[in-house]
């Protein structure tokens, strides 16, 4: 294993300690429990909206603590959701009286976490509401499996719900537009290497030079099933077709297209995908009106990427074209 | 004689002990059908049970068990955190404030565990998870209590909860991130039922 760490174990610390110095502007870090908030946060009379999960995503969810976004992001240690002692500090501080919406990633460990601690802030009298994302098209059978996972789609529902707040949404609207952008959202990955989780010290799954593992999740876990090897359109075709037909895309739809690099791909790279994705979405009438291409939501060093697209309307587009700044995602300022 | 507050402090010193021991092999089975990190959370979460216990020694079984819950609950993440957290808080609940814990009150402990991680985790016998060590170490243990012997049933527990590990070997695995892999989660150990038999293993040890 080589990575740019002091300790394995001191790895999200020293992460989150020098992000909270790089970004100091936008954001306070506490250290112990962690987690950080916007800098202004509580902001008056503004529904706050808290994130978390596993850290190794990065930026997901701390860079996208900031005007427009959330107000205030809860990270774990590397692929484990965090603790009910760091959300619920985390909720109380962003809490300004109109209530707190928790975006909560569909894994067992983030449910129950987030469960407990929104328990334990309603008995301290904060109204809060939960936004389940499960965007990932690769878990077929939701019957019989924890049901799908939330993946790339977590962004999009972090900008639209958190630009919704900004502009002064009430508590259960923030909340239905969140699950609005979770209905119509729809992800799906593939990993050409797996990723070294720090603690563990090796690699969390095999995959040969000429394999590749179709419908990974986000946390070193293998997916659905291992192919060989194919071109970036054979690949991209792959990924795209059962996101378009599980939303049920018709000629005429408008979407955001959302390229996500895994951590150990290129951007270049990214963009052959996208080509690719846009060429295909366009054959079939379908108009691509937002476009997303970068690493947003990653499993530490994995190369591979996510194909995420959001059915559009009106209102989601203007809430993705609202003014946002964070440390990863900023625009309108 | 029944089982005291010194016993549960022997039990919850060998667990963290046993998490300290195994955790490379929690990580390994954790790697194929997990996210590699039961081992290190669940070593984390039982040192941290040590400190709590360090700092204010609780004076019952019962107090004991509930400040390793909170404390699980809090430092361990992932689903083991709740689902831990809920079983030794349902554990000490029905213990309450019992000085001398006799075998009938110890066996519904145990079931008083598996049902809070039946109820968090919504999971049943077969899905591949930690009830499947607990479940059998459950009905063992209220199988040896009519003996009215605490060792008994602290060994039954113990050894059933290591054979229920044992098969969710070819099981297919219907919940948790295993779950993702469909069939390809046959043929492993879930690392769950593999830590819930080294805790009832060490809740035996520490009667001897």
């Amino acid at each position: 294993m080589k990575k740019l760490i002091n300790d394995p174990r001191a790895v999200v610390d020293e992460s989150v300690e020098g992000f909270g110095l790089a970004h100091a502007d936008l954001v306070t870090v506490f250290a112990d429990p962690k987690y950080i908030v916007r800098k202004d946060a509580p902001v008056a009379g503004k529904v706050g909206l808290v994130s978390g999960g596993g850290s190794g995503h990065e930026p997901l969810h701390g860079g996208y603590v900031g005007m427009g976004m959330l107000d205030a992001a809860v990270p774990g240690a590397v692929f484990t959701s965090p603790t009910p002692d760091q959300i619920l500090p985390a909720t109380l501080a962003v809490n300004s009286g109109a209530g707190v919406v928790h975006i909560v990633k569909n894994y067992t460990g983030d449910v129950l976490n987030f469960e407990t601690a929104s328990e334990l802030a309603e008995a301290e009298g904060v109204e809060v509401r939960t936004v389940l994302v499960n965007d990932d098209v690769a878990v077929e059978d939701s019957l019989y499996t924890a049901g799908r996972r939330g993946v790339g789609g977590t962004v999009l529902v972090e900008k639209i719900a958190g630009a919704a707040a900004e502009r002064g949404d009430n508590l259960d609207a923030v909340a239905a537009i969140g699950d609005r952008v979770n209905q119509n959202v729809r992800s799906m990955g593939v990993a050409l290497t797996a990723c070294t989780v720090p603690h563990a010290g090796a690699p969390s799954f095999v995959l040969e030079e000429n394999e590749i593992e179709i419908g990974i999740g986000i946390h070193g876990e293998p997916g659905r099933h291992r192919i060989p090897m194919e071109n970036a359109d054979g690949i991209t075709d792959r990924l795209l077709e059962p996101v378009v037909s599980d939303l049920g895309l018709a000629s005429g739809d408008k979407v955001l297209l959302f390229v996500n690099g895994m951590g150990g791909t290129p951007q270049s790279e990214l963009y052959i995908v996208y080509r690719r994705a846009a060429q295909q979405l366009a054959e079939k009438g379908i108009t691509v009106a937002r476009s997303l291409v970068g690493n947003y939501i990653t499993s530490l060093e994995m190369q591979g990427c996510s194909i995420t697209v959001l059915r559009l309307d009106d209102e989601m587009t203007a809430l993705w074209d609202a003014p946002v700044h964070t440390p990863a995602l900023r625009w309108g300022v | 004689m029944g089982l005291d507050v010194n016993w549960a402090l022997r039990w919850l010193t060998l667990s963290a002990q046993a998490m300290a021991e195994h955790r490379e092999e929690l990580i390994e089975l954790d790697r194929p059908i997990g996210d590699s990190d039961h081992g290190e959370n669940m070593d984390r979460g039982f040192k941290a049970v040590m400190v709590k216990l360090a700092e204010v020694p609780p004076e019952t079984a019962g107090a004991a068990l509930k400040l390793t819950a909170m404390t699980l609950m809090s430092k361990v993440g992932g689903a083991a955190g709740p689902l831990y957290g809920t079983a030794f808080l349902r554990a000490a609940t029905a213990l309450g404030e019992t000085a001398d814990i006799d075998a009938a009150t110890l066996a519904s402990a145990f079931q008083a565990a598996r049902d809070g991680i039946v109820a968090r985790g919504k999971a049943e016998s077969g899905d591949k998870t930690m009830v499947d060590a607990w479940t059998p170490a459950v009905d063992a243990a209220a199988a040896a209590a009519g003996d009215s012997d605490v060792h008994k049933v602290l060994a039954a527990a113990a050894e059933a909860a290591e054979a229920g590990a044992v098969s969710t070997d070819p099981m297919l695995a219907r919940k948790g991130r295993a779950s993702y892999l469909g069939e390809r989660s046959i043929g492993h150990r879930d690392p769950g039922a593999v830590s819930s038999a080294l805790i009832l293993r060490a809740a035996a040890g520490a009667a001897e």
